[in-house]
């Protein structure tokens, strides 16, 4: 019934590392190994391509998520737990949707991953909060916001972007946009 | 905010050594600017996960984009998967596209008579029983009159146009008629009418449907006993290739027609019929197949609608056998039949002129 999905795959260690590096090469490694197994779990269980990827990517941000905060333990084989993830959200997309009744066709073996999923959710909600918060906080707050903690941009480089006079001006402004964004982000 | 400020650069580790050593003496002497410091922290840590979780998304988007999903798809999937999920997807159309084609199919059929065709040729043996009331329909403003006139004159002249009609011979002198049954069939009243054009009324005393006879005996009292029967009935099969002849009633006028025994089958194999090749018409069922000699040896009864010259009587045996089983409170006295044929040496004009007073035009109404 099923093909067997022959593809090149990076090494567990080597997949941990880039991620640990940042490594945008890894990642792309990662994507095109494993994405395959993902959509035919999920296409042969009343999905589609684009159910697919929203498994996929959120599997991908389980995983690193887990890496980076360092508790992740090489127990099992990366696709194994991949696999096991997405098969996870797909049997809860399912259910949501009521289109079944909590069985899947499976094509790998599985790992008990309800906690990781947990932890994810709960993450994801942080998240959902904060993008929501920024999206509320409005221009320019949202991009001097962005630029300075995510971007790490330095308060010469949002003065200029900004036409602020002076840097002591763009740090006043700064300072009240993250007064607001807390403010939001703890009312929500 | 000059406190944020510091606090910043102490998280970001920016502070001198000797600024550090007094904020951190500050924050266990201080545990309320502690507890700011915690949250400042973990605060903006949320707004940097948040941003790589942003980067993160946004790159395997990119990678996706890069992805032929198309391709692989069609690489995981087992073919009979595919299969099922394009039936899954496409069955109400094919459902719908397989409906419109039926109708579309059977409208037509409909419509180009198919049907009807078919029909016809599944029952291409046409009872020769002639439909008088539609040709009379047309002359009924024009006879109106003379009808009125004729009820006038004589009273015992039907007034309507007869439905039916089929033609009848003579069975004995005393005035039983042998016809076709599907001439008689529902019929409300039955007329003959001679050669000279009087007519005389009849009642059905009995039926055989299965070989399609029906015995009429005249009950008008005007009606006077013939002379000897010119013709005999043949018991046994008359052989292919008789010259055989009739004479009826298609149209208002006696109708002479001649022609030869073709088969001893009938229509579809039917062994109670001969096949004879002669052109006989509506009206002309119940009349008498006669041959050379003057025998009797069947009863015109239908013609086939796709077969060219194949007219249908039934064989005089089985009009015998079914003479025979006419119960006898039916009958006023024993039927006899004649035996004696006057009629073997005589030419096709003297055999004509003498059976013409024995046969009838069978109306019905």
């Amino acid at each position: 019934m099923s093909r067997e999905i022959k593809r090149s795959e990076p090494t567990d260690s080597e997949v941990i590392l880039g991620i640990l590096n940042g490594s945008k090469d890894i990642l792309e490694k990662l994507y095109k190994a494993y994405f395959p197994m993902i959509l035919q779990l999920v296409v042969m269980n009343n999905g589609t391509e684009d159910d697919a990827k929203d498994v996929f990517q959120e599997s991908v941000i389980v995983l690193y998520n887990k890496v980076k905060s360092g508790n992740f333990e090489l127990s099992s084989k990366l696709k194994t737990f991949i696999y096991s993830v997405c098969r996870r959200l797909w049997l809860k997309r399912l259910s949501y949707k009521s289109r079944n009744s909590g069985s899947l066709q499976d094509f790998e073996e599985t790992l008990p991953v309800e906690e990781d999923i947990e932890q994810h959710e709960e993450k994801d909600k942080q998240l959902r909060q904060m993008e929501a918060a920024l999206g509320r906080l409005g221009e320019p707050c949202k991009t001097i916001i962005e630029d300075f903690y995510i971007n790490n941009k330095s308060m010469q480089e949002i003065c200029i972007k900004f036409g602020y006079t002076n840097a002591d001006n763009a740090k006043n402004q700064k300072y009240k946009c993250l007064q607001r964004l807390k403010k939001i982000f703890f009312q929500t | 905010m000059e406190l944020t400020e510091q606090i910043e650069l102490y998280l970001k580790g920016k502070m001198t050594t000797e600024e550090l050593r007094d904020f951190e003496a500050l924050r266990v002497s201080d545990p309320l600017l502690d507890q700011k410091v915690v949250a400042h922290e973990n605060f903006l840590n949320q707004i940097k996960e948040y941003g790589e979780h942003r980067k993160l998304v946004s790159e395997m988007n990119a990678i996706h984009e890069r992805l032929d999903v198309a391709s692989l798809r069609t690489e995981v999937m087992p073919l009979s998967a595919l299969v099922r999920i394009l039936w899954a997807k496409y069955r109400i159309n094919a459902a719908v596209a397989a409906s419109v084609a039926v109708l579309a199919v059977f409208a037509t059929l409909f419509s180009t008579g198919f049907f009807a065709k078919t029909s016809a040729i599944h029952s291409d043996n046409i009872a020769l029983r002639r439909e008088m009331s539609r040709e009379i329909n047309n002359k009924v403003q024009r006879s109106k009159n003379e009808i009125l006139k004729n009820i006038k004159a004589s009273s015992k002249i039907p007034a309507d146009p007869a439905m039916f009609g089929g033609t009848g011979f003579a069975l004995t002198t005393d005035g039983y008629v042998i016809t076709n049954y599907h001439v008689v069939r529902d019929a409300d009243s039955v007329y003959i009418q001679n050669t000279d054009g009087d007519l005389y009324k009849a009642v059905t005393i009995y039926s055989y449907p299965a070989y399609d006879i029906a015995v009429l005996k005249v009950t008008d009292p005007g009606f006077k006993s013939l002379k000897p029967l010119p013709y005999g009935f043949k018991r046994s099969i008359a052989d292919l290739g008789e010259d055989v002849f009739t004479y009826g009633f298609p149209k208002d006028d006696p109708v002479y027609t001649k022609g030869y025994l073709s088969s001893k089958t009938g229509h579809s194999g039917d062994t109670t019929e001969y096949q004879v090749d002669i052109s006989v018409n509506p009206g002309s069922s119940g009349g008498p197949l006669l041959d050379s000699k003057g025998n009797i040896i069947g009863v015109i009864k239908g013609k086939s609608s796709n077969t060219d010259g194949a007219s249908f009587a039934i064989k005089s045996g089985y009009l015998l056998e079914a003479i025979e089983s006419i119960p006898k409170e039916s009958l006023d006295k024993k039927l006899i039949l004649n035996s004696k044929n006057t009629l073997a040496n005589l030419s096709r004009k003297d055999q004509i002129k003498k059976i013409q007073n024995y046969i009838y035009m069978v109306k019905v109404y």
